[in-house]
């Protein structure tokens, strides 16, 4: 009873956080913080079996799959926050609550009276015992679940499944989509400049700089920009001082820079006349 | 320990807990989970049961519980990717299109 007593706040606590929280990879692992703990709540009800196959199937494989559908789907697909239906959100909780009082007054008022205990029926073993019930009265229903598995894995399949509409694209496409867009329009032929390399950023969100100290967008990944946490980041603004930095030097040293070109110029207009 | 009715309360009240997230929760993976939340309070409720009867009955069923929970779950997240792919959102509220 002592694990019950530690486990069961554990459990509710963990619960209630999968009602709050914002993000689903959270509410993932409060899932399985509550899925362990009925695990050990499975050993303490004399039930063995049934703790390792809570452990091996739902915390080994249901909640990967649910971990990796989130990876697939995305990781920060989180609630609007919008309601669709007006004090829908309001109800539900009422209703629920009003629901969990009603069944936990009516659990508590019963009053089952002692258990048995599973001394008796685990005698031979908690694995073989099951065996037994499961091989014999429930035979039917097993054979059963081997045809509902088999449908699940052909249906998953089935959905997973996506037809190829157009045909693959090879290298050789690619290099001729890009040779036709020089042609057309001039676009650079060779590979995209590197991002930029500095004393205090290497980064690939770092843009490459260019002759005229001006950042090269190009030099980014399009992933990275399309993030759009390219401009916002640190090493950006670094570039900018670096930008500024050049350009104050430059308008320094212009007025020093025309009189000597135009010194020269005069000079060689001098020499020919 | 010779009393299951703690456990029943707690199973309810998870299996409560799940119901209000079903009904409240947007993304629907996370309803997803909810479901498996009731799923597992019933499991608790059985073995409580197995244990007060004396009898390994109710540890089958939540053993059968359990593997049509897998089967489910397998399929359930199988049509959220489908959903995702074609409508770009796992928002139950974006999957619409019957209504008009």
């Amino acid at each position: 009873m002592i694990a019950f007593w530690v486990l069961a706040p554990v459990m509710v606590i963990a619960a209630l956080g999968i009602l709050f929280v914002r993000k689903a990879v959270h509410a993932a692992l409060l899932l399985a913080v509550v899925m362990i703990s009925l695990a050990m709540l499975y050993a303490a009800l004399e039930a063995p079996f049934l703790f390792a196959v809570q452990i091996i199937v739902y915390t080994g494989a249901i909640m990967m799959l649910f971990l990796f559908v989130l990876m697939l789907v995305g990781v920060d697909a989180s609630d609007s926050v919008v309601e669709t239906i007006r004090g829908q959100r309001v109800l539900a909780v009422m209703v629920g609550g009003i629901f969990a009082v009603l069944l936990g007054v009516i659990v508590g008022q019963a009053g089952i009276g002692t258990a048995v205990g599973l001394g008796a029926a685990n005698e031979g073993g908690n694995i073989e015992g099951l065996a037994e019930v499961l091989f014999s009265q429930y035979v039917l229903a097993f054979e059963a679940t081997a045809a509902l598995l088999i449908t699940a894995a052909l249906g998953a399949m089935v959905l997973a499944h996506r037809e190829r509409l157009v045909p693959r694209e090879t290298q050789a496409d690619r290099a001729a989509a890009r040779v036709r867009a020089y042609g057309e329009h001039g676009d650079h032929l060779g590979p995209l400049a590197a991002p930029g390399v500095y004393a205090r950023h290497n980064a690939v969100d770092t843009p490459a700089l260019l002759p005229d100290g001006s950042p090269a967008e190009q030099s980014v990944p399009t992933v990275i920009s399309n993030r759009g946490t390219g401009r916002p980041s640190p090493s950006y603004r670094d570039v900018d001082r670096v930008v500024g930095q050049l350009q104050s030097r430059r308008d320094d040293q212009d007025p020093a820079t025309d009189t000597v070109v135009e010194g020269s110029g005069s000079a060689a207009r001098g020499e020919d006349a | 320990m010779d009393d299951v009715t703690p456990f029943l309360v707690l199973s309810a009240i998870l299996f409560s807990i799940g119901c209000v997230g079903v009904l409240t929760r947007r993304n629907a993976i996370v309803v997803f989970m909810c479901v498996e939340l009731m799923l597992n309070a019933s499991n608790l409720a059985l073995v409580a049961f197995a244990k007060h009867h004396g009898n390994l009955e109710g540890q089958v069923a939540a053993f059968f519980v359990m593997v049509v929970a897998a089967a489910e779950v397998v399929v359930g997240l199988a049509i959220i990717m489908t959903i995702f792919r074609s409508r770009r959102s796992a928002s139950v509220d974006d999957a619409s299109l019957l209504k008009y």
